[in-house]
């Protein structure tokens, strides 16, 4: 990969962050933009949450993450800390691997 | 001593310095020095990105669709910029140093808190735990040229979207959360066959609205008796 490749995504990526963040300066008013903005994280985080255990490369897969990232969430879903969850999730994920 | 929030930061920055030991070593072996294989991580510092364009890259592929990938994947981190502003400094200076550590972990890790001052905390040490931890794997990922066996064989890729799901869980505890989720959550599965890499999270800002359109609603409907 070249410099000038490097050097344009690195730049690309750095101004998303820095354009929201500045974004942000102008937003803090408005009770409306507000609102909206506090709805962002469960719609952002659970299609996060979902692409992360469903993808398959630009098409939709079941296999043993969905099995662990579902125990996980069943730890969660009982208050579980988050340890717990992370190292449920990944152990049986794994163990599933390992048999299948 | 080690507590809470702060011991989970721990625990996602080591799940993360595994996974920059593979990008290491996939940079290297894609043909990036080890040089550039730490640039990309002290600079782009946003993992799918990073792995997509090493990816394309050492698949053959252009130069504009590495691009094209890396930012459609970085892209959220502005949305994730917007949502934690009142988190950041209100000096330019501070916020465009801040920014840099704005990603899926910090903002997830912080927007889980409720007081303002633990929020921060959060995202800070988060976002630096997340930096060093994935900016040490990726040297000594480039340097050894050999993965610390494979995260995947450790069930390590499903232990983040679990993770996440107890970040989740105290914004969908109200309906307009809970819609906003649903709504989002529903768009991005739908989005993965149908749009390029990166683009299915993005489209989930629609949840938001969604979201935001029943809370309005909400009040209304609680008054009539």
């Amino acid at each position: 990969m070249s410099w000038a490749i490097l050097l344009v995504i690195g730049a690309g990526a750095y101004a998303f962050k820095a354009g929201g963040a500045l974004l942000g300066l102008r937003f803090t008013d408005s009770e409306r933009a507000q609102s909206v903005l506090l709805l962002l994280p469960p719609a952002l985080l659970t299609a996060l949450i979902l692409v992360w255990t469903l993808d398959g490369g630009e098409r939709l897969v079941l296999d043993a993450r969905l099995v662990g990232v579902g125990v996980g969430a069943l730890a969660a879903w009982r208050k579980a800390p988050f340890v717990v969850v992370v190292l449920l999730a990944a152990g049986v994920t794994a163990a599933v691997r390992a048999l299948a | 001593m080690i507590t809470g929030h702060r011991r989970d930061s721990v625990v996602l920055g080591t799940a993360v310095g595994i996974f920059g030991v593979t990008f290491g070593v996939l940079a290297t072996t894609s043909g990036l020095t080890v040089a550039q294989a730490c640039a990309m991580s002290l600079l782009v510092f946003t993992g799918a990105s990073q792995f997509a364009a090493v990816g394309v890259i050492g698949a053959g592929g252009a130069a504009a669709s590495a691009i094209g990938t890396a930012l459609l994947l970085a892209a959220r981190n502005g949305a994730y910029a917007l949502t934690i502003g009142r988190l950041l400094p209100q000096r330019v200076v501070g916020r465009l140093v801040a920014a840099q550590i704005v990603i899926d972990e910090s903002t997830a890790m912080a927007l889980a808190e409720t007081d303002e001052k633990a929020a921060r905390e959060s995202f800070y040490v988060t976002g630096l735990a997340v930096y060093v931890f994935w900016n040490l794997g990726t040297l000594l990922g480039a340097l050894t040229g050999e993965a610390i066996g494979d995260p995947e064989a450790w069930g390590l890729d499903a232990a983040f979207p679990a993770g996440f799901i107890t970040f989740v869980l105290p914004h969908v505890s109200e309906r307009p959360g809970l819609v906003a989720a649903l709504v989002g959550g529903t768009i991005a599965v739908i989005a993965v066959p149908l749009t390029p890499a990166g683009a299915p999270v993005l489209l989930a800002v629609v949840g938001s609205v969604a979201g935001w359109l029943v809370m309005r609603r909400g009040p209304q409907e609680g008054a009539t008796p």
